[in-house]
C-alpha cells in the first residue's frame, strides 16, 4: 500500500515560485494497477518522482509498504529504492552496456554474486521476452525492446512497486499495447503494485484498475477506471473524456475515408 | 645533413616521449579528479556541494589564466621539492602535469556532462550510490567523448613539452631552439618539425581509432 499525505513541492526560479504539488493526498492499494492522469504541467511527473525521491518533496509524507520514504536518510533511501522499480519515457538505458549488463547493473549495485546475477538476469529477460537479445547493445534495439529492457532492469531486484513515468509516451500505439500487456502480466504474476502516470487515456483504459486525476498539484478525483469514463466528476476528467471522444470520432472519419484501416 | 643529426633527434624524441608519457599520466589522473569533482558537486548532481564546486572552478580558472611559460617558472620550487631539481625533463614533468591538469579538468567536465541526466536518475532509482554512478555510469557512458578529449589534451601537452624545452627541459623543443635556431642548423629544424608532426598525427590517429572502436562496438548495426 502507498499512502501519500499532504505532499508539497515547489520549484523556485529567479523571480517566482512554481507550485508543482500542493498538499496532495493519495492512497494506492497493494497489487493495484493505478493510473495517474493529468494534462502537462499538472504535477504528475513530479508526484511519481517524489515517490522514490528523485525529487525531494518540500513537505508531507510518503509511505510505501511499511517504510516512510520521506523519513529515510541517503543510505536507507538507497536500500528502499531497490524495492521500488522505475521505468522512464526515454528508457534511460546505458549505451555502453549490453542488455545483459544493463539488467545486471541493479543487481551488482545490490551486491549479488556473479552466478546469482546471471540467473536473475536470464529470468527477467525471459519474462520480458528478450532472452535472445542478451548480448545486444541498446542502439540495436527498437523502442519497444528498449522499454522491455527497462522493465527487466526495474524488476531485477524483485521490487514491490513499479513506477512508470510516461513509460509508453515515446512508443507507437502497437508497441504501447504490447508494453501495457507486459505490465499487466507482470502485475498478475508477481503481484507488484504498478503506478503509472500518463496523459493517454488509452493507457488507463487498457490496464488500470483505479485512476487519480491530478490538476494544479492536487488530486481532484479518484475512483475506478469505469467511473472515470462513465461518470467523470471533475472538470479535468470531463475534459479528458471529451477530448478523446471528439478525437476518436475524427480519427474514425479520417481513417474510414483513407486507407480503410 | 650531418652525422650527428639522427643521434640528436633520437635523444630529443626520447626526452619528449618521456616527458609526454609521464606528464600525460599525471595530468590525466589530476584532470579526471578535477573534472569528476566539478560535475558531481554541481547543483542537482549526485554529490552536490556548491561551495566545493566554486572553489575548484576558481582554482582551475586561475591556473588556466597564466601563460604556461610563466607557470613553469612559478612551479620551479615545486619541481625542486618533488623531484629534487628544477632542471631537465623530470622537473618539467612536474610543471607540465600541474599546468595541464586544469585544462584536462575542464574537458573531462564537458565530456561527462554529455551523459544525459536520465541515465543518472535511472541508476539512482534502483539504489546506486554516488560511487556506482561515477564509475559505472558517468565514466563508461562518456568514454568515447573522454577518449577524444584526452587526445586533444595529450596533443596540447606535446606542445607544452616544446615550450618547456625552451627553458631547459630538453626534448625536441629544446633541440629546435638550441640547434635549429641558435646554431642555424636548418637540417635539425626541419627534421624536428617533421618528427613533431608525425608524433602529433600518431597521437590523433590512435585517439580516433580507440574512440571509433568503442563506438563501433556500441552502435554496430545488425
Amino acid at each position: 500500500m502507498i499512502v501519500i499525505r499532504d505532499l508539497s513541492k515547489a520549484y523556485k526560479t529567479a523571480n517566482n515560485t512554481l507550485t508543482a504539488l500542493n498538499k496532495l493526498n493519495l492512497t494506492i492499494k497493494r497489487g493495484d494497477i493505478f493510473g495517474i492522469i493529468g494534462f502537462s504541467g499538472a504535477g504528475k511527473s513530479t508526484l511519481v518522482r517524489c515517490m522514490n525521491r528523485l525529487e525531494e518533496p518540500d513537505a508531507g509524507s510518503i509511505l510505501i509498504g511499511d517504510t516512510v520514504i520521506t523519513d529515510l536518510n541517503d543510505k536507507e533511501l538507497r536500500l528502499a529504492r531497490r524495492k521500488i522499480g522505475m521505468i522512464f519515457q526515454q528508457f534511460n538505458l546505458l549505451d555502453g552496456k549490453t542488455v545483459f549488463h544493463n539488467v545486471a547493473f541493479p543487481l551488482k549495485v545490490a551486491g549479488y554474486g556473479k552466478a546469482a546475477i546471471k540467473r536473475r538476469v536470464r529470468e527477467v529477460l525471459e519474462m520480458v521476452q528478450l532472452s535472445d537479445k542478451e548480448d545486444a547493445y541498446p542502439s540495436q534495439l527498437s523502442g519497444g525492446q528498449k522499454q522491455r529492457v527497462g522493465i527487466a532492469r526495474a524488476l531485477a531486484n524483485e521490487p514491490d512497486v513499479l513506477l512508470c513515468d510516461e513509460a509508453t509516451s515515446a512508443l507507437d500505439p502497437q508497441t504501447t499495447y504490447s508494453i501495457l500487456e507486459l505490465l499487466q502480466e507482470i502485475n498478475k504474476k508477481l503481484g507488484l503494485t504498478v503506478v503509472l502516470i500518463t496523459h493517454e487515456l488509452d493507457v488507463l483504459q487498457h490496464i488500470c484498475n483505479h485512476v487519480a486525476v491530478i490538476e494544479k498539484g492536487t488530486i481532484v478525483e479518484t475512483g475506478t477506471v469505469d467511473k472515470f469514463f462513465l461518470a467523470p466528476e471533475s472538470d479535468t476528467a470531463r475534459r479528458f473524456v471529451n477530448i478523446v471522444e471528439h478525437y476518436r470520432q475524427k480519427r474514425y472519419v479520417v481513417e474510414g475515408a483513407g486507407s480503410g484501416i | 645533413m650531418r652525422d650527428d643529426l639522427l643521434e640528436l633527434l633520437w635523444e630529443g624524441l626520447r626526452q619528449t616521449l618521456y616527458m609526454l608519457v609521464w606528464s600525460s599520466v599525471f595530468a590525466i589522473i589530476l584532470g579526471l579528479i578535477l573534472g569528476i569533482t566539478l560535475v558531481v558537486t554541481e547543483k542537482g548532481n549526485v554529490l552536490e556541494a556548491r561551495f566545493i564546486h566554486k572553489i575548484v572552478s576558481f582554482i582551475i580558472n586561475g591556473v588556466r589564466s597564466l601563460p604556461f611559460i610563466i607557470l613553469i617558472v612559478l612551479l620551479l620550487p615545486v619541481a625542486r621539492w618533488v623531484v629534487g631539481t628544477s632542471l631537465g625533463p623530470t622537473a618539467a614533468i612536474v610543471s607540465l602535469s600541474i599546468g595541464a591538469a586544469p585544462f584536462l579538468g575542464r574537458i573531462v567536465e564537458s565530456a561527462l556532462k554529455e551523459v544525459v541526466i536520465g541515465k543518472i536518475e535511472a541508476a539512482k532509482s534502483f539504489g546506486a550510490s554516488p560511487f556506482d554512478i561515477i564509475f559505472r555510469v558517468l565514466i563508461p557512458e562518456a568514454l568515447p567523448a573522454l577518449v577524444r578529449s584526452l587526445t586533444i589534451a595529450v596533443i596540447a601537452i606535446t606542445e607544452l613539452t616544446a615550450v618547456a624545452g625552451a627553458i631547459g627541459a630538453g626534448g625536441l623543443g629544446s633541440l629546435a631552439i638550441r640547434f635549429g635556431y641558435q646554431r642555424f642548423r636548418e637540417d635539425i629544424m626541419i627534421a624536428t618539425v617533421v618528427v613533431i608532426i608525425l608524433l602529433v598525427q600518431t597521437l590523433q590517429w590512435t585517439g580516433d581509432w580507440i574512440a571509433r572502436s568503442i563506438n563501433k562496438r556500441r552502435y554496430k548495426q545488425e
